[in-house]
């Protein structure tokens, strides 16, 4: 049987240019925790092409309803949003079945973590993780309330912008990915050291939700837009032999 | 002008930040939300092969601990089968076997415990055999791109000798970097170094 899905070699190699770089003076927690070695680079084999798999068992009905999965006596506290969009890969290929995880303060700026002592308060109806897998069309979305910017010890007056982490898997431990979504028209994106991490405007750019009214829900909810684009693989017409067999 | 080729690039990476349990591993964060936290078994109740427990630290520059790690574990079974199905055996794995786990180290003393069966050797390009090995991904506060990492055994020092990805360390004694030594029967000890003397070998996969 001819496999429909011929993109099953080895995946692009990653390019490096448009991520940051380990290193990132701005960024002061970075200068003792990256390698000053070169990173030595494999081609793939099983070991990098595979990875999880999750199903819907793994998850529990209200995991990507922020709003809704802590609520203890009411709903969170917040400018109530919807932050929906496609897992893709380079070759512009929807990836299914996927799982994203998000994880972000609340309308405060305040984690629910044992570590954050942000003068902001908890919610206590927000919890602020949530999980789902994308459709056949690597679509995903998530209810959830804007999370509030929140000061850091970098410089003595550093702020971060309003962001989520998004954690993304792919269907190969090569494509794991961790990144940070931010939101349109945020004056603090710019002077953020994290963001500026990031050599390549374009880059940046592509991490910038933009308001997306059309999937917003009329007096309930606005909408942002998030596409996630993991690493593509190559067509197996020309492949080396990747497996032992 | 040429054609254009319209591929779309990598989402760029950001880092896991301070609070990346909150997402991850929320109980570890102080809260119960999910009824299920993921990659916490590896291996399985049914899973054949010798269980072991690897345990160390992740130190940074200065040689401190990093308290606020988290890293991802991707290996194969006891017959070096991955359970993907991309993996021509991949059927044969035993039921329960994921092979991936999620570790996080002790908010106060940083020291991880990966808890699961050694794997066997896998498949690697071009008929060659790949000593066994776990895959390892570590994400955290101050780490910009998560780092790509393998655990190899000391005690198989033979298949080292043969397999093409330690053959890749141009630089003999860092391939000591990657080996997981032998602290008990079942135990062994392993230290990632994000910097400096005796950095641990990182891969760009």
């Amino acid at each position: 049987m001819t496999k429909k899905n011929t993109y099953t070699g080895e995946f692009y190699q990653r390019d490096r240019s448009m991520h940051p770089p380990a290193y990132a003076e701005i960024y002061k927690t970075s200068v003792p925790r990256s390698p000053k070695q070169a990173l030595i680079s494999i081609e793939n084999s099983l070991s990098e092409i595979t990875g999880p798999k999750f199903g819907h068992n793994d998850l529990g009905e209200l995991d990507n309803d922020l709003i809704k999965n802590y609520a203890q006596t009411g709903d969170a506290i917040g400018e109530r949003i919807i932050v929906h969009g496609r897992v893709l890969d380079e070759n512009g290929r929807p990836v299914p079945n996927t799982l994203v995880e998000i994880w972000q303060a609340n309308a405060g700026g305040r984690y629910r973590h044992k570590k954050d002592m942000y003068l902001a308060p908890i919610d206590p109806n927000f919890g602020g993780c949530g999980r789902t897998i994308t459709d056949e069309d690597g679509y995903y979305f998530f209810r959830t309330v804007k999370p509030g910017a929140y000061p850091w010890r970098n410089w003595v007056n550093s702020w971060r912008p309003a962001h989520i982490h998004v954690s993304v898997f792919g269907t190969a431990f090569a494509q794991r990915l961790i990144t940070q979504l931010y939101f349109e028209g945020d004056p603090l994106i710019k002077k953020c050291a994290i963001v500026n991490t990031i050599p390549d405007q374009d880059a940046i750019d592509g991490l910038i939700a933009p308001l997306d009214m059309n999937a917003g829900v009329p007096l309930d909810c606005l909408a942002y837009k998030f596409d996630i684009v993991l690493r593509g693989r190559r067509s197996t017409l020309f492949e080396n032999r990747l497996e032992g067999n | 002008m040429p054609q254009n080729l319209n591929y779309l690039r990598e989402t760029a990476s950001q880092t896991a930040g301070p609070y990346v349990h909150i997402g991850l591993a929320p109980g570890a964060a102080g809260f119960k939300l999910f009824e299920k936290e993921l990659g916490q078994d590896m291996a399985g109740p049914y899973a054949n092969g010798e269980r072991i427990t690897i345990t160390g630290r992740v130190l940074d520059g200065t040689g401190s601990p990093v308290r606020d790690v988290l890293l991802e574990t991707w290996q194969a079974n006891a017959a070096g089968i991955y359970a993907h199905e991309e993996d021509p055996r991949h059927s044969e794995v035993e039921k329960g076997f994921s092979g991936w786990g999620r570790v996080i180290s002790d908010f106060d003393s940083g020291e991880f415990v990966i808890k699961t069966i050694k794997p066997g050797a896998t498949p690697g390009r071009n008929g060659a055999t790949q000593a066994p090995h776990i895959n390892l991904w570590i994400v955290a506060r101050g780490i910009n791109v998560g780092l790509n990492t393998r655990i190899y055994f000391e005690e198989d020092s033979n298949a080292h000798a043969s397999d093409q990805i330690i053959n890749l360390i141009e630089q003999l004694h860092r391939r000591d970097t990657l080996l997981a030594k032998k602290t008990g029967e079942n135990t062994y000890h392993f230290d990632v170094v994000l910097q400096g003397e005796n950095e641990t070998v990182f891969f760009d996969v």
